[in-house]
This record gives structure tokens, sequence and C-alpha cells, in this order.
């Protein structure tokens, strides 16, 4: 077991370092007054490309400027933002707390939501009831996540405006509750229902797959009732492959909900990267990026760790 | 006995019973996804959207309305606001004064395309690859599945974002970073499949008669793919469709000059709340595209697999 978290954390650490070392390559790899003319834009003034060529030491060797991007990553030293002359570990920081409260609330919506709805239509498979769950999951699926938060916007402005919900940036929940709820509702609806989806899918086709196990026959024959049956036993087994789900998405979206994000103005960490991108503040993508591969890739080490307990046929292969 | 004695004999022997006319899977499956209500109305769907974009420049012509044709003086109010739908402006007019039918009509052309074209590089270059991991499997397939792995474990908005800040964002990027996210799944799939294959009796067969890897890899194996993988490429269309969709919403997908869907839905956001058409009638078309597509594939997928119990 400890050998097998071993090997994992080590694989992450390599996945890691592969995508800091891609992320330097496709930004600094070039003549350095090519790399300096990227960094700054097609539109920037000459003289503002001279001072990040000298400011960043682009025309030193590309390998010294390798190991001294390295060090820093290794000191959390993501450098300082183009734009607003901050650095860049601060704005992210700023940015967190708004994306951490939108995925763990929706997340705790389309799991509520998601396994619901897969266990209904899982239990009654071709009942009018399992029809509508799979008509509503199509609909959710080819609902584009930004359509379905314009939409809601619109009618929350404009047809039902005592609601109260507002797009706007994240507030604290210590500092003023009600305008947190008022700017998180909308987000984590919006987020949930795409989620929701998936959920269903995935444990409708899991849970009936269980209950098709012999051991479900068993379970029957020795008289557990029929709701025993369906949560007990076969819940519990079929909630594996969503839990394993779950940690990747997870682990996926803290690293930005860029969509969600960007439609409802909440300026989170994935706001953050898509205004970087269209201000050219490339310290600051740089920087989100490695952060949400950061994420990814403990998410899914603990995944394998999670799952390695559940299912030891996994740790022996 | 030779084989071509063997074929000839195969050629005269009576596959059916005498009057009995022979169905093959590709006739049996269209027949099955006939009967499914829901693919055929999604076809017909599917075949208007493709005749509105085709005919897009005549409905450019019978307007006199241009995709990127402003009219600030007919299409906009002297209020600064948007007109709504009448007719000269059949669904009304954007922020510019531009024409929002002609423009979701030649939205509907980089849709379509995007969603067509990346679906079919993903599925040439996912069969190849895969196919090449499963069938030679060894240190090829370690290899090319821990690619894949990595490929599938990077979240596509992120490479996407971190791509168009370093080469600029442009329809050949957006097109290869979607099919570079979807060869990875079709790919993962088709080698499943192959190896599956691999070790049955007629790739045996092939091998004993003396065919070479590669063409026992195309003549023998791959024509057992075509089912699995004409699933998930007509379900990887809407995908990509929504992919472009809300790259372009973010700035990062098609020059923002180009009506796109997402595009025309992103510049929609300042006037939506005067002008809902602005958001309603792009956004109806997209939802409408996605899901025709969709019902299309899940049609595809139980024609195709009569076993498959219609999960």
């Amino acid at each position: 077991m400890f050998r097998f978290v071993i090997r994992r954390v080590l694989f992450g650490v390599l996945v890691l370092w592969l995508v800091a070392t891609t992320v330097f390559l496709l930004f600094f790899a070039g003549p350095a007054d090519t790399v300096a003319r990227r960094l700054a834009g097609p539109r920037a003034p000459q003289e503002v490309v001279n001072q990040i060529k000298d400011s960043l030491g682009l025309d030193r060797p590309l390998i010294t400027q390798y190991f001294d991007f390295l060090g820093n990553l290794l000191h959390g030293d993501l450098g300082i933002s183009f734009n607003s002359a901050t650095p860049v570990s601060t704005l992210i920081g700023q940015s967190l707390p708004g994306t951490i409260w939108l995925v763990f609330g929706a997340a705790v919506l389309w799991m509520i939501g998601g396994i619901a709805g897969g266990v209904l239509s899982a239990t009654r498979p071709r009942s009018v009831r399992d029809r509508v769950t799979t008509v509503l999951v199509l609909a959710g699926i080819s609902m584009p996540t930004f359509v379905l938060g314009m939409l809601m916007i619109y009618l929350a402005l404009s047809v039902f405006p005592w609601s109260g919900l507002r797009p706007g940036p994240y507030v604290s929940p210590l500092i003023d509750f009600k305008a947190f709820l008022q700017v998180m509702i909308m987000p984590w609806i919006c987020l949930a229902v795409v989620q929701a989806a998936v959920y269903v899918r995935l444990t409708r086709g899991s849970m009936l797959d269980t209950l098709g196990e012999d051991y479900i026959r068993t379970a029957r024959a020795k008289g557990a009732s029929e709701r025993r049956v369906t949560y007990k036993h076969g819940l519990r087994a079929a909630l594996t492959p969503v839990i394993t789900q779950f940690g990747v998405d997870i682990g996926t979206l803290l690293g930005g909900v860029v969509v969600t994000e960007s439609v409802f103005g909440l300026q989170g960490l994935g706001q953050l990267m898509i205004r970087s991108v269209r201000d050219g503040d490339l310290p600051v993508i740089i920087g989100a990026a490695i952060v949400a591969a950061a994420f990814i890739v403990v998410a899914n080490i603990v995944v394998d760790v999670a799952y390695s307990f559940l299912d030891p046929r996994v740790r022996l292969s | 006995m030779s084989l071509t004695e063997a074929q000839a004999e195969a050629e005269h022997l009576p596959e059916q019973p005498p009057g009995v006319p022979g169905k093959g899977p590709w006739r049996l499956a269209w027949e099955r996804l006939r009967r499914d209500r829901a693919a055929m109305i999604s076809l017909a769907v599917i075949a208007v959207i493709v005749l509105l974009a085709l005919l897009a420049p005549v409905f450019a012509a019978i307007t006199g309305h241009g995709p990127q044709d402003q009219f600030p003086s007919e299409g906009v109010t002297p209020e600064g606001l948007p007109v709504g739908p009448s007719a000269t402006f059949w669904l009304g007019a954007d922020g510019l004064g531009r024409d929002l039918l002609v423009r979701m009509l030649y939205g509907a052309r980089i849709s379509l395309f995007v969603g067509i074209v990346s679906t079919l590089l993903a599925t040439v270059f996912g069969v190849i690859i895969g196919m090449v991991a499963g069938f030679y499997g060894g240190w090829v397939d370690t290899l090319l599945a821990r690619v894949l792995d990595v490929v599938l474990s990077f979240p596509y908005l992120l490479v996407a974002i971190v791509l168009a800040a370093v080469y600029g964002a442009g329809l050949p990027l957006l097109i290869f970073v979607i099919a570079f996210f979807s060869f990875a799944a079709m790919a993962r799939i088709v080698r499943g499949q192959t190896i599956a294959y691999r070790e049955r009796e007629f790739i045996e067969a092939a091998r004993s008669l003396g065919a070479g890897k590669v063409r026992t890899m195309f003549v023998d194996v791959l024509p057992n793919l075509i089912a699995p993988v004409t699933v998930l490429a007509s379900l990887l269309i809407p995908t990509s469709i929504v992919f472009e969709a809300t790259l372009s919403y973010l700035g990062l997908g098609v020059d923002p000059r180009t009506p796109s869907w997402g595009a025309i839905l992103y510049e929609a956001t300042d006037y939506y709340r005067v002008a809902p058409g602005l958001l309603l009638f792009p956004a109806l078309m997209l939802l409408i595209t996605t899901l025709a597509f969709n019902l299309l594939g899940d049609g595809v997928r139980d024609a195709l697999d009569p076993r498959a119990d219609r999960r």
C-alpha cells in the first residue's frame, strides 16, 4: 500500500514537471527579442519589449533561465503580473476563494441531483420516469454552459428582478452573507445542472450493472427488502466509479471553472486566466496554468489512492 | 484446396435459404434507425440546418444584408439600441446594426465546419493510433497508452487558453485543439477493441495466409471497428460544436468579427436585456443543433448495437 502511494506521488511529480517544462518551452524558447515580443504582445511599444527582456533576463542561456524558473516555482514564486505589478501568487490567492466556494457548493447540488436521478431511473428501467430523466439528461448534456448561464442571468434580471439574484464578483460570506448568496446561487445551479447530467448517466449505468450481479439476486433470495437491496447492496457498490469521476472533476474544476466564472463575472481562477489571455498578461497565465495542473495532479493521486482502498484489485495490478 | 478455389466455392454457396432476401448488417441497422422516431426527426432537423447554412448567401442576397454589413441608421434606433424583428431585419439586428438572421446562418457554416472537420481529423488519427497501439502491443502500446492517458487527464480549456495566449486565437488552432482532445478518446476505444480482436481466429488466419501487419490491420481489423467508431464520431460532432461556441464566446476561438454562434452570443451580452432576441435566437439554434446531433448519435448507437439494451 505504502509503495503504491509513493509510486503515485512520484508519477504526479513527474507529470507536474512535464507540465512546467512544456509551459516554459512554449513561452520562452526562441531568440530573446522574439520571446520578449511574444510576452509583451504584438501592440506593445519597443521600450516595453526591451524592459521585459532586461527584467526577465531573456538574454541569458535558455538552460539558466529554465533552472531559475524551476527554482522560483519550488519557492512558490510565480513572478510579477505585467498589468497590475502585483505578484502572481497574490492574484491567484485572491481568486481562489470564489472558485473553491463555487465548486464545493455546486458539488453538493450535483451529487444529490445526479445520484438521485440515476437511482430513480435505474430502479425502474424503461418506465416513464426513466424516459423523462433520460430526456432531461440529454438536454443537460446538449446545453452549453455559457448559454445556460446567460439564460439564467436574463431570467433573474429581466423576468424575476425581485429575486435579488445577480451576476457579480465573489463576496466573502463572512463579510456579507446575503450578498454572497445573491451572487453564488446562480453559478451554483448553472454548474450543478451541467455536471448533474453526466452524473445521472454514470450512476444509472453503474447501478444497472450492479443490480444485474449475482449477489444482488442472492440478497433478494435471502429475503432482504427491496429498499435494502437497492441502497445497501446496490448503490454502495455502484458508487465506486461515481466517486472516481467526482475526484477527477473536483480537481479539474478547482483549476478554474472558466466558463461559469466568466459568464457570471465571479472573478475566480478561471476568469483570471481568461482575462490575462485577453490582456496578454503572460506571467499570470503561466502561474495559473501551473496551479491548475497541480490541482488536477493532486486530485488524481487522491482518487487513485482512495480507489485502491475501495477496490484492492487496483493495487495489485 | 487453394485460396482461389475456396473463394470460388464460397461465392457459389447459397448464403440464405431461397426466397429469403439477404440483409447486410448496415441494411439492418438502417432499418432499425428508421424506426427510431427521435433519430429520424433529428436527422431531418440536421438536414434543415445544413441546408440553411448552405443557403446563407441566398438569405444575404434577399435581405440585402451581408454578414459583416453594419446598418447604423436602419438597424439601430436613435437611442443606440438594436431594432427588433421586422420586414427588413427578420430576426432583428445586433448592437452594431448587423442582421442577426444572416449572421446566425453564416455562424451555422462555422459550427458545422468545425464540428465535422475536427471530428474527421480526430477519427482518422484516433483510429490509426488506437489500432497501432492495440495491434502491435508491447512497448509501442505502453508508450501510446501512456501518452493518451496524459492527454485525457489534461483539461482541454486550460490547454486552449495557453495555446491561444502563445500563438493567438484562430480557426486552425481551434480545430487543432478540438481534434487533439477528441482523438485521444477515439484512440482509447479503438485500442481496446483492437486488443479484443487481435487474438481472434480470423486474424490468425490472415497471418497464416502471409498477410502483413499493416494489411491485417486495415483489411481484417478495421471493418470490425466501424460500428463503435461511427457511434463515437456521431457523438463527437455536437461536442465539437459546443466546444467551438464556448471558445468563441470566451474570445479564444474564431476572429471575433467572424459570425460564429459563440461570438454572436458574447456580443449579445451588452444588449440582451433590451433585445432578448439577440440571446434567445442564437441560443435556441445552438441548442437545437447539439440536441439533434446527440439524439441522432444515441439512435445510431442503438441501431448498430441492438444488444445494448438501450442504456
